[in-house]
């Protein structure tokens, strides 16, 4: 190609580019400079006027008593909601992973949760754990009016809003499983749990390596569950680092403070995802491909 | 929901199986099967039975309902708890503004995506590689960490409450084009090479080979994109400071939290919202699957 033909390939190229890049300039990297520049100063009573603070303020905040117990609930958030979420997916796709008359339906009912956005999930929830008509609002394990137990009363209703896409992800997961593999091991005489331990189970790495990482990135970002369903009450003990983010940035005075803790967030959130994925990784069989 | 193309053996992962081999007697199958179908009932109960009791709270005036001792079917049910909802929660108006929305951004998405995929997959042009990890890079940055100053960005273009605040920050995504550059990298090598002995442009080519060849792919996309764009939360939440300009997501809990003897206009409202979804979900389910793993079975 000449000179002329590749400059035009090229000017092509950056014009098909241009709108996304304009996106992510102002919504991705300017947001993050400011992010930065927000952590660097600080702000007056009134968000009128800021003066420069260095990084005092990073050591402050995330240092602080504040940012330790919001990141202490986003993880027991996780704890709750992605082991419980797992286990029931898999449980749901491998009984409905069959050849049986009607299978379709119970499929289709498996998969329905992703029909409901999560607030629609939280107002079931509302309701479910209700203390006068919800059926499991006395529940003590998941009392919502007890700081003790909120948490898992938050976490019931992301367990349930993540079967749809769990069950969906293991599902397909089994059925890319080569059926001869499950037959030789029938033929050996592998009993059905050992058969699911042994075969099923490894061949289904990655897909729950996959899952885990997912399910514990959405625990991490929950908002509208805390939102409807406590409030970040009773007394805090709901108030993950997302929700914390969101009212303090509701506060001139503190959105300096929201800022360092959103990149907080950040960093935990790379962290965990990075270290969920060496750690599992290497259990994690990937066939012969 | 899901599809079922590679219908496995009974034997196949059976937890409930009988361990025998060879062909098992007539009875223990009708037993195996029976077995199977409780299993699958017990579990549909988990997803099925809350749901139900939404249904059974919107249709029983709470104080009737708790009367007569929370019974698990409706008392007295009110059909018209519906239209009290829809008109009480002004829901005609906060579908319309969802609607519009979603419309926008998928569309938006559909467009920047399709054009940077087609970058990506078929031209070369320096600064490639540092491109495509700028656009790697924004999917470090979700809108829970960048919330703050995207707030301020839309607060000081005097965006608050309106489509444009709810709009432009998504109005391109890198997961769209990721999944498009993938399909594009599987259109075949000679379709290019003839197109471009038609004489093809770049965007005849766009138009005429490559969208077609990965319309499953875009269609996949379009879909997710849409569900994930009406069933936005955080953001609709902290840029619509005026309720009147509320998705239908924000004004559930204002309904739903108004007073327990009110209980039965938020759930009812729940529902209603959730039925547009549902029945788009339906007639989409293919694609929405395929886009919902296309991420994950890839080994």
């Amino acid at each position: 190609m000449n000179r002329r033909g590749r400059l035009r390939e090229a000017l092509t190229a950056y014009g098909m580019l241009l709108p996304s890049l304009v996106v992510f300039g102002v919504f991705f990297f300017y947001a993050l400079y400011r992010l930065i520049y927000l952590g660097l100063h600080q702000q007056n009573r009134t968000g009128t006027a800021e003066r420069f603070v260095g990084f005092s303020q990073f050591t402050e905040v995330l240092g602080g008593a504040e940012f330790r117990s919001g990141l202490w609930i986003s993880l027991q958030y996780v704890l709750w909601t992605v082991p419980a979420g797992l286990i029931l997916g898999v449980l749901l796709a491998v009984a409905a992973h069959r050849r049986l008359r009607g299978i379709r339906f119970f499929q289709t009912v498996f998969a329905s949760t992703v029909a409901t956005s999560v607030a629609v999930a939280s107002v079931i929830f509302f309701v479910m754990l209700n203390p006068i008509v919800g059926y499991i609002g006395t529940v003590p394990f998941i009392d919502l009016a007890d700081p003790t137990s909120a948490i898992r009363g938050v976490a019931l209703s992301s367990v349930w809003q993540n079967l749809g896409l769990t069950f969906i992800i293991v599902l397909a997961g089994l059925q890319a499983i080569p059926e001869e593999l499950v037959e030789a091991a029938t033929v050996d005489g592998y009993r059905p749990v050992r058969r699911f331990f042994t075969v099923t189970l490894p061949l289904l790495s990655p897909t729950m390596l996959f899952l885990v990482v997912v399910l514990t990135v959405f625990a991490l970002q929950a908002f509208a569950q805390v939102d409807i369903l406590t409030q970040g009450g009773p007394a805090g003990s709901t108030e993950t680092l997302v929700f914390k983010i969101f009212r303090l940035g509701q506060e001139p005075v503190n959105v300096s403070t929201g800022a360092v803790m959103a990149i907080g967030l950040f960093v935990v959130t790379l962290i965990v995802a990075l270290g969920q994925f060496l750690l599992l990784n290497r259990r994690v069989h990937y066939g012969d491909r | 929901m899901a599809t079922v193309d590679s219908v496995p053996t009974a034997s196949g992962v059976d937890l409930g199986a009988a361990p025998r081999m060879g062909r098992p007697g007539q009875r223990a199958k009708v037993l195996r099967k029976l077995g199977a179908y409780t299993l699958l009932g017990a579990l549909s109960l988990i997803i099925l039975f809350p749901i139900w009791m939404t249904v059974v709270r919107a249709l029983s005036a709470p104080i009737k309902y708790i009367d007569a001792g929370q019974p698990v079917y409706p008392i007295q049910p009110e059909w018209d708890i519906f239209a009290r909802a829809f008109e009480r929660g002004d829901m005609g108006r906060h579908l319309l503004i969802s609607a519009v929305m979603t419309v926008i951004i998928t569309a938006a998405q559909l467009i920047t995506s399709v054009l940077a995929a087609y970058a990506f997959a078929f031209l070369r042009f320096p600064g490639r590689n540092l491109l495509f990890g700028v656009f790697i890079a924004t999917l470090m940055l979700p809108i829970e960490v960048t919330l703050i100053p995207n707030t301020e960005t839309i607060r000081s273009l005097g965006w608050l409450n309106t489509f444009q605040g709810l709009t432009v920050p998504f109005l391109a995504t890198a997961i769209g084009t990721f999944l498009i550059r993938q399909g594009f990298m599987g259109v075949p090598k000679d379709l290019r090479d003839a197109a471009r002995l038609d004489g093809f442009g770049n965007l005849a080519f766009l138009w005429r080979v490559a969208i077609p060849v990965t319309k499953p792919v875009i269609a996949s996309f379009a879909v997710i994109s849409f569900l994930a764009a009406w069933n936005q939360y955080l953001w609709p939440r902290t840029i619509t400071t005026e309720s009147s300009m509320s998705t239908v997501q924000i004004i559930l809990r204002p309904l739903a939290a108004a007073a327990i003897n009110e209980l039965n206009i938020g759930t009812a409202a729940a529902l209603i919202a959730a039925v547009p979804i549902l029945i788009l979900l339906i007639i989409f389910q293919r694609q929405l699957v395929r886009g919902l793993t296309a991420g994950a079975v890839k080994g």
